[in-house]
């Protein structure tokens, strides 16, 4: 019986060490030599070495003159009692989903009043039928992507406040879009992000 | 639908199916001692780690209780590993983010939870773990015990090819080493270098501040080793995420290629093991019949899952969502799903995840159509749709042995699979591992529907409250993983008793289908006569595929029936709660 300790302990230190340590270890140190931008996080600089983000990774972006992403259900821990959670959409430190179901009061009455306010916020929109992605949540809370119809309905909105036209702006929506790959994969996408640092150099915002 | 969206599922199954073929003639012959192609790389390696674990551990020939035994013991070896890991990470080194020790009932619940393969996850990976844990304590099992379940398969079907009535069902360490060295590590390798290149992140770092151009506060973005434990994720059909929300965090599958590529992952092992199977038995056709047994299940279950996502929610449509498929969105039910992705690629993850019990997610399976609900927990309750690593496959071979038990006294014959005789011992032994299953399911659903501290914890109420509670133990059951997961598991109920439902739903089963390899070892292999009721035929493989929906159904139909079934009628109905 001891006997089968010790080789099961030590099939249990050899593997450690190999799956645990080496492999993990040996991936870290070619990726980080060949593929550096990605492994690191894909991120966004400035220009003189700040970090405005991680083109993979959502924002929250508010005010008319962005194009905005889809709502995020991250929290946070409430600071007034560390029970608690509170909203803190594209909390990056936090993933979570909604986890409403389907015959969810909570995600009923959220819906109703987001719509509420996007119509307020955009009267344009009232009575129109909203692409899926607009009111819903992503299953990261950090979808750095929004789909085209969505990014469509903000241009005009967009347009307005950065003193451009219209079709400049889809110009530079569609040049920030990407097509499903291989014509068949996943969904056609606009990045919000990039979008968002495109327009910012394109028609700034005085 | 679109043609797109079809596309996108047959490219995946058809992948799958293709790459099988090569990948399980591969294991037929490592597991065989036959000469391949890489044995000049990997014999030195082998070597080299067969002395470190001691020369006569590893070249003796073992019957099936020792084989079971050094299994055991060295499933237990890692728990206490993983255990003080988990406890201690706080004086471990790579910890940045400066995360306490993990509470011990937490950390009991984990490591029972990897080193069963399930991943059953009650902490969200990037706010409870170091880097050090996230590799020591979790990447390290999903290696292990995905091979620990591989090579309790392969023991028993070495016991179906032996004739001389020897009972060496092989050993342990030399099957365990071979899996993780030969095929779980160069796969994983190359196809994590892949992930990194699509944008996958890979780094000692935990995290990175970013200042978004628009102002406001920073966004601390969390980093680490995610594409190395994202691929054996998948591959060794564990499941455990890096982050809280998984292969849904665009740092693990960043691309809806990488979500291809991670859908068959998932698929690989579990799928080429039947051609395994078929190899080391020398009779391929009976591989082929299993194969199109569980595929047929799989496709059902599948369209139950995607159809309905496409046709998306009433709430949805009445808060003025588009539902319908268009060239610029999605439409169907996009709450809990990522863009990159949409309806297709999300519902087809989730109906992998749960056929092939790995448990990784790509979307809030919580927030998924009820009937959609049916196939995750359906093909979690019949745990052989394909199945986890190993495991599902001896859990169709289970349903194999009752189909052949029943149908040899249908029509009065002696029950035989593979020429060996399936006597009462062996349909006692099986009947037991398969009942395990369902008690460990229901049970503890029941006792917790009916209990404040466990109700306590649940994210949805009404009817889909209690499919939470149901998914939970169908998960922890299964070694599948994934959860519905509005419920809050981390709470001394949950933490006690899915661990509890992992173990008893993964060891006992296993001890016994080892005692059936031993008993089925001894016996001499009937030649087959025209009085022989053959297995490898498209009759038998309708009985296989019928035993497992009828016996499957009888058990668990009226659990569905209270959970998805129910909140199906009520959400037609316009019932919220």
């Amino acid at each position: 019986m001891l006997s089968t300790v010790g080789s099961a302990l030590r099939v249990s230190l050899v593997t450690l060490i190999l799956c645990g340590g080496l492999y993990p270890a040996a991936l870290t140190v070619v990726a980080r030599l060949i593929l550096p931008y990605q492994a690191n996080g894909s991120l966004v600089t400035d220009g003189q070495g700040g970090v405005l983000g991680s083109r993979l990774v959502g924002q929250q972006w508010q005010g008319p003159e962005w194009f905005h992403g889809r709502p995020s259900a991250t929290t946070t821990t409430d600071p007034n009692d560390p029970n608690k959670t509170i909203p803190a959409p594209y909390n990056a430190a936090n993933t979570t989903a909604s986890n409403l179901g389907p015959t969810s009061k909570a995600l009923q009455d959220r819906l109703t009043t987001d719509r509420k306010a996007l119509d307020e916020a955009q009267p344009d929109l009232a009575g129109k039928v909203l692409p899926a992605d607009v009111l819903t949540t992503s299953a990261s809370g950090l979808d750095p992507d929004i789909t085209p119809a969505n990014a469509a309905l903000q241009v005009e909105r967009v347009a307005k406040t950065r003193g451009a036209t219209p079709d400049e702006i889809t110009q530079l929506v569609s040049q920030n879009t990407s097509r499903r790959t291989l014509g068949i994969l996943g969904e056609p996408r606009v990045n919000v992000l990039e979008l968002n640092l495109a327009l910012q150099q394109k028609f700034p915002m005085k | 639908m679109s043609v797109q969206f079809w596309l996108q599922i047959i490219l995946t199954l058809l992948l799958v199916v293709l790459l099988s073929i090569p990948v399980g003639r591969f294991m037929a012959r490592v597991f065989t001692n036959q000469k391949t192609t890489w044995d000049g790389f990997f014999d030195p390696i082998d070597n080299f780690i067969y002395r470190l674990i001691g020369r006569s551990a590893t070249s003796q020939a073992m019957d099936w209780r020792t084989y079971t035994i050094h299994m055991l013991v060295t499933n237990l070896m890692m728990a206490i590993i993983i255990f003080l890991v988990l406890s201690f990470q706080n004086f471990l080194p790579l910890n940045q983010l400066k995360f306490p020790g993990v509470d011990a009932l937490l950390a009991f619940n984990t490591t029972v939870s990897f080193v069963t393969n399930t991943n059953w996850q009650a902490y969200g990976g990037e706010t409870t773990l170091s880097n050090f844990s996230q590799m020591a304590a979790i990447t390290f099992p999903m290696f292990t015990s995905a091979t620990t379940g591989f090579v309790v398969a392969m023991a028993w079907i070495r016991a179906f090819t032996i004739r001389d009535g020897s009972s060496n069902l092989g050993n342990f360490y030399r099957d365990f080493i071979r899996f993780i060295t030969r095929v779980l590590i160069p796969v994983c390798f190359v196809v994590a270098l892949f992930m990194v290149l699509q944008g996958a992140v890979q780094t000692f770092d935990a995290s990175v501040s970013a200042h978004p151009i628009q102002g406001g506060g920073d966004q601390t973005i969390v980093v680490g080793p995610v594409a190395s434990q994202g691929t054996i994720e998948l591959l060794g059909t564990n499941g455990g995420g890096f982050y809280n929300v998984n292969a849904a965090h665009p740092f693990q599958n960043p691309t809806p290629l990488t979500n291809v590529v991670l859908m068959v992952l998932m698929a690989l092992l579990p799928a080429s093991i039947i051609i395994t199977f078929g190899d080391m038995i020398g009779n391929r056709r009976q591989a082929w019949i299993l194969y199109g047994v569980l595929g047929t299940l799989m496709i059902l279950f599948m369209l139950t899952c995607v159809i309905p996502e496409q046709q998306g929610t009433p709430i949805l449509a009445n808060a003025g969502i588009d539902t319908h498929y268009s060239l610029t969105q999605p439409g169907g039910n996009m709450e809990g799903k990522e863009v990159r992705f949409g309806i297709s690629g999300s519902a087809l993850f989730a109906a992998i995840t749960t056929a092939f019990t790995t448990g990784a997610i790509n979307s809030a399976h919580d927030s998924y159509t009820p009937l959609a609900g049916v196939t995750m927990l359906g093909q979690m309750m019949l745990q052989c749709v394909f199945g986890g690593k190993g495991v599902g496959f001896l859990n169709a071979l289970i349903y194999g042995l009752i189909a052949v038990f029943i149908a040899g006294l249908m029509v009065g014959r002696t029950p035989e699979f593979l020429g060996k005789k399936i006597e009462k011992q062996e349909i006692i032994l099986v009947s037991l591992a398969l009942l395990i299953h369902p008690l460990v399911i229901l049970a503890p659903t029941g006792w917790s529907i009916l209990a404040p501290y466990a109700l306590s914890s649940l994210g949805n109420n009404g009817i889909h409250g209690y499919s939470e509670i149901l998914y939970a133990f169908s998960s922890s059951a299964a070694n599948n993983g994934s959860a519905f997961a509005g419920l809050n598991a981390n709470t001394p109920w949950f933490n006690l008793a899915t661990a509890a439902v992992i173990l008893i739903g993964r060891y006992p089963p296993i001890i016994f289908l080892m005692a059936v390899a031993g008993s089925i070892a001894r016996k001499p292999i009937t030649p087959a006569t025209t009085a022989t009721l053959r297995t490898d035929t498209l009759a038998f493989g309708f009985f296989w595929f019928a035993t497992i929906l009828i016996v499957g159904a009888l058990t668990f139909f009226p659990a569905l029936v209270l959970g998805p079934i129910a909140e199906q009628a009520a959400m037609r109905g316009g019932l919220v709660f």
